[in-house]
């Protein structure tokens, strides 16, 4: 330690090769014209940020999308010369890119471990083939299979897979398989997401409809049901847990001591900074996010230093806020939420102001309360939602 | 004003289907007879209440007194009473009609007669009126005034041949309606020097003057300081004032004597003393008895009205003793329900009366209320022989207790094109209507009689009458009287525990499909909770349709993308929210549009 606090950075990239039927984030396909002069106004971004945190240091980066992967490795050793050029980073900082196994890894893994990368996450979603097709993803299986072993051979030696439970027409035994595909190659850390159908996607509009009886689902499979879903969530506690994996929030697994470090501080209250479009910051007790239009995004001048760019403005959160999110954040790791460590924030025992919601929780089975800590049980993390709602004050 | 001539008073009203342009042509009336400049005309001058105006429907019997300079020369004064113009009124439209000499019957020269034009007239016949018929609306490009003129003649048997063509909206023809109400109404008649006997149309509160009884002098003479009785009610005070009607206003004059139309105020507190349809007599020098055709006004249909919020009963409470001053129909009493807490069970003349109560009350009392199922009265004869009118179906007795039930009937009439007439049967058969016959109006246009239980239309009968006959059906009805029934009480179990609110009592035919629609609705309306929540129609104890609502079992936010809390927070705080708006019975939520959207369950 050198006395200066630490910050998370996270780096928005919202290129993508195909927007996947499923998703809703702020990503979409895009020429490589504008895909540099993007790159090239976010490291206007990142310079003219970082003389504002000269007392903090870079804990954990994150370059996350869409898909950090469909950019030239040179965009990506550029970006992290910006972020070193105007942050100071830690020794031993966690610095991440999420890759899509269809975005040519082979000439572009090296890059990124000579740009100082350690940490890799892989975007597979599943290994069997109808269920890759169905969600629109772009790569195989065996691409997949070929993008992780380039990754060891690059030097990867913390990589994560994203995969994805209640895909339409998924059943427990074909995520079984993928489960089993994915294990055999010991990954350091899974990240196991159940499906959302949301609005505005083209699954979203698909499933909505025939929700409302509007139509019928022409020929898509039919939606996992929810029952089938907790069940598959289950039992991929049960098969990751015996092949070594720990849950550490709803979603996430990882071998001991692999959890990652960026995602636990966005639940533990850690300061950080988001570069690029639509990205979240949390600095000081205070929230505020970017503008989401890339094409206004294009146009802004950094030189100012200023916070013009910001989407909404700063939201300083109040003392109740800070509460009510110290909760249903803290929530999600599977450690739950410490009594100690609500003392130390807030000064006062987290029961004189939650202990009516704690009991009550507690009491349909939702949560578990062990020593100081109070954390979900496995039906509150099947409905967490719900608890974590409960956790809002008046 | 002093000393007008009987033979130059011309007491009247307009009767008309609903949108045949009765109040246009009221307004036109009174413009050409210049009490009001153009300017001044709020639009229709006589339906003064907001809902009146949005709706096109005259809810209160409202009155304007008019000078006419006529072609002989002479000046006439016209009483104009406005009469309410729906089905839920008709005791208030005969009292209205009792205080007229005459009536002008407007017909629409494009729709002709509504089966509501003809029950309005044959009242206005029944009350010894004369009645002169006017064709409104010539001006439509679908007019067709010559064969609503043989119509007329035919279906009423009224002579139409030289009836006014008119178009109240344009003004067009209108002098030639001023000038027939001077031939064709008669004048009143009625001794000045009788003893007092007025009748009470209608009356209102006001917070300065008291009670305002709107009346018709038919004998004797009424001035400042006559000690009044109204003879029904047998209360008695002393007048404090006498006038006319202007156009929304008061005039104070010297006496009302026979012939005249006007207003007394008295100080009376309360519109119960003053019930339409009681005679007004001098205590001091009695009519011998009083004017024919007074009832009393009584509930037709009742339900509970409970504010959505429980801390707003004393609101209510408010709210409903400030309508009642002005409305001797409503009834209220308190009651409790364990599912909606403390509300009102109410009783009113019709289901329009309902929805307008209702709908004055969130609109101009700002409360947000629960409604309960309408009901209507039934007659629970129980072994003992002691006979209770159940309001309430909560308060119905054990089974084993009840010898048999009876259920109000209505005689309906209706009036379709024939080529709907296969679905609007069908509908009265649905609703267990009796069939009594049919007539031909013309070659297109028949009128049915049905006999109908009242709480087979007090829910949806219109609309569905409305939808099944592309919106040509009419329909009017009065109550015929009670007839024995096979009825039991549908109760509705949420998580095995009932919820009096949803109980309602139902022919036991219709029962199960009636039961099984409540819980498919209520499947919709109810959110999943942690837990499975059966929902139940029983009927006696029994179980008769049963839905389930089932358990969340997944309820979980997706991948978190790059630390966007305040996406999150939305989410919750909406979750949240959305809990507020819930009735806890036991230990279900239920949210309060599922009390109101078991009441449409007609499917078509």
């Amino acid at each position: 330690m050198n006395g200066k606090k630490d910050l998370e950075l996270y780096i928005h990239i919202p290129f993508c090769l195909q927007k996947c039927l499923y998703c809703d984030f702020l990503s979409f396909p895009a020429k490589r014209s504008m895909q540099a002069e993007y790159m090239d106004q976010l490291r206007c971004e990142i310079a003219s940020q970082g003389p504002w945190y000269a007392k903090y240091q870079v804990s954990t980066i994150f370059i996350g999308g869409g898909t950090p992967s469909v950019l030239d490795g040179e965009q990506i050793t550029l970006l992290m010369q910006a972020i070193k050029r105007s942050f100071v980073l830690a020794e031993d900082a966690e610095i991440t890119i999420e890759a899509n196994p269809g975005t040519q890894l082979a000439q572009k893994l090296p890059i990124y471990r000579q740009a100082g990368i350690n940490r890799l996450s892989l975007g597979l979603q599943s290994a069997v083939k109808e269920e890759l097709r169905f969600l629109g993803r772009i790569h195989s299986y065996d691409d997949f299979l070929m993008g992780f072993q380039q990754a060891r051979l690059a030097g990867f030696t913390n990589i994560n897979v994203d995969l994805m439970s209640g895909i339409p027409g998924q059943t427990r035994e074909s995520f079984k398989q993928t489960l089993r595909r994915v294990i055999m190659l010991k990954p350091e850390h899974i990240s196991a997401y159940s499906l959302i159908i949301e609005e505005g996607t083209p699954f979203g509009t698909h499933y909505g409809q025939a929700e409302a009886g509007e139509d019928d689902l022409r020929g898509w499979p039919a939606p996992v049901d929810e029952e089938e879903d907790r069940q598959i969530y289950h039992m991929t506690k049960v098969m990751l847990e015996e092949a070594g994996y720990q849950r550490y929030e709803i979603s996430n697994y990882a071998r001991p001591g692999c959890a990652c470090a960026h995602n636990i501080g966005y639940w533990t209250g850690q300061d950080y900074l988001g570069f690029g479009i639509g990205a979240a910051s949390y600095v000081g007790g205070c929230r505020f996010s970017n503008e989401t239009d890339i094409h206004r995004y294009l146009l802004l001048d950094f030189s100012s230093g200023g916070l013009e760019h910001l989407h909404g403005g700063l939201h300083r959160q109040s003392r109740k806020e800070q509460m009510e999110e110290f909760m249903f954040l803290g929530l999600r790791m599977a450690c739950g939420v410490s009594n100690v460590q609500f003392v130390h924030e807030f000064g006062v025992h987290m029961e004189s102001i939650y202990g009516d919601v704690i009991e009550k929780l507690a009491a349909e089975g939702l949560l578990l309360q062990e020593g100081a800590a109070v954390r979900l049980s496995d039906w509150g993390m099947d409905i967490s939602n719900y608890v974590m709602s409960q956790f809002l004050l008046d | 004003m002093a000393n007008i001539d009987q033979k130059n008073i011309r007491n009247f009203c307009i009767i008309a289907h609903i949108d045949h342009g009765k109040s246009t042509l009221a307004d036109r009336i009174i413009e050409k007879t210049g009490l009001l400049t153009q300017r001044e005309m709020q639009d229709q001058i006589l339906d003064n209440m907001d809902i009146e105006r949005e709706r096109g429907i005259t809810i209160k019997a409202q009155t304007v007194r008019i000078v006419y300079m006529a072609k002989d020369g002479q000046e006439y004064i016209f009483n104009l009473i406005d009469t309410p113009g729906h089905v839920d009124f008709n005791y208030e439209v005969s009292r209205a009609l009792a205080a007229c000499d005459g009536a002008i019957l407007v017909v629409d020269a494009a729709q002709g007669i509504e089966a509501q034009t003809l029950a309005n007239v044959y009242m206005a016949l029944d009350h010894d009126l004369d009645v002169f018929p006017v064709i409104n609306k010539i001006d439509l490009p679908s007019a067709d005034p010559d064969r609503v003129v043989e119509e007329i003649e035919d279906v009423i048997g009224i002579e139409a041949q030289d009836a006014p063509r008119i178009s109240a909206k344009t003004g067009l023809n209108i002098d030639e309606v001023l000038e027939a109400i001077v031939e064709k109404i008669p004048a009143p008649g009625g001794d000045a020097d009788a003893p007092l006997q007025a009748l009470i149309f209608d009356s209102l509160y006001d917070s300065y003057k008291g009670v305002i009884i709107f009346c018709r002098i038919k004998e004797g003479r009424v001035k400042k300081g006559t000690p009044i009785r109204m003879m029904a009610t047998g209360a008695e005070a002393d007048v404090v004032e006498v006038g006319y009607f202007g156009a929304g206003q008061f005039h104070p004059c010297e006496e009302l004597s026979a012939g005249m139309v006007g207003y007394i105020t008295a100080s009376i507190k309360n519109v119960k003393d003053t019930q339409v349809g009681d005679t007004v007599t001098d205590r001091k020098n009695p009519c011998k008895e009083p004017l024919p055709g007074y009832k009393k006004v009584t509930s037709m249909v009742y339900c509970g009205l409970y504010p959505a919020d429980g801390a707003k009963y004393p609101d209510l409470r408010d709210a409903l003793e400030k309508l009642q001053l002005n409305d001797a129909s409503l009834f209220y009493e308190p009651e409790t329900s364990i599912a909606l807490g403390f509300g009102f069970r109410c009783g009113f003349l019709g289901l329009l009366h309902l929805e307008i109560i209702q709908e004055r009350l969130e609109r101009e009392y700002n409360l947000d209320l629960v409604t309960t199922a309408p009901g209507v009265i039934y007659h629970v004869h129980k072994k003992n022989g002691e006979m209770i009118t159940l309001t309430n179906p909560s308060n119905l007795p054990d089974p084993t207790e009840i010898e048999y039930m009876e259920e109000p009937i209505v005689r309906a009439e209706i009036m379709v094109t024939t080529e709907f007439l296969g679905a609007i049967m069908k509908l009265c058969q649905e609703r267990r209507g009796v069939y009594l016959g049919m007539e031909y109006m013309e070659e297109t246009r028949a009128l049915l009689r049905y006999d109908l239980p009242l709480n087979e239309i007090i829910y949806d009968f219109f609309d569905a009458l409305k939808s099944r006959s592309r919106g040509y059906a009419s329909f009017d009805y009065e109550l015929k009287g009670y007839e024995r029934s096979e009825l039991v009480k549908l109760d509705i179990l949420v998580n095995r525990e009932e919820v009096d609110a949803l109980s309602f009592i139902v022919h036991a035919a219709s029962a199960y499909e009636r039961g099984r629609k409540m819980c498919e609705k209520l499947k919709e309306e109810i959110p999943r909770h942690l837990f499975e929540i059966p929902i139940q129609a029983a009927v006696g104890g029994k179980i008769i349709a049963r839905e389930t609502v089932k358990a969340v079992r997944k309820d979980v936010l997706a991948k978190c993308y790059g630390g966007d809390i305040s996406r999150k927070r939305k989410l919750l705080e909406k979750q949240k929210e959305g809990k507020k708006r819930m009735r806890q019975i036991g230990n279900v939520e239920i949210p309060q549009k599922a009390f109101m959207s078991v009441l449409k369950l007609d499917d078509e």
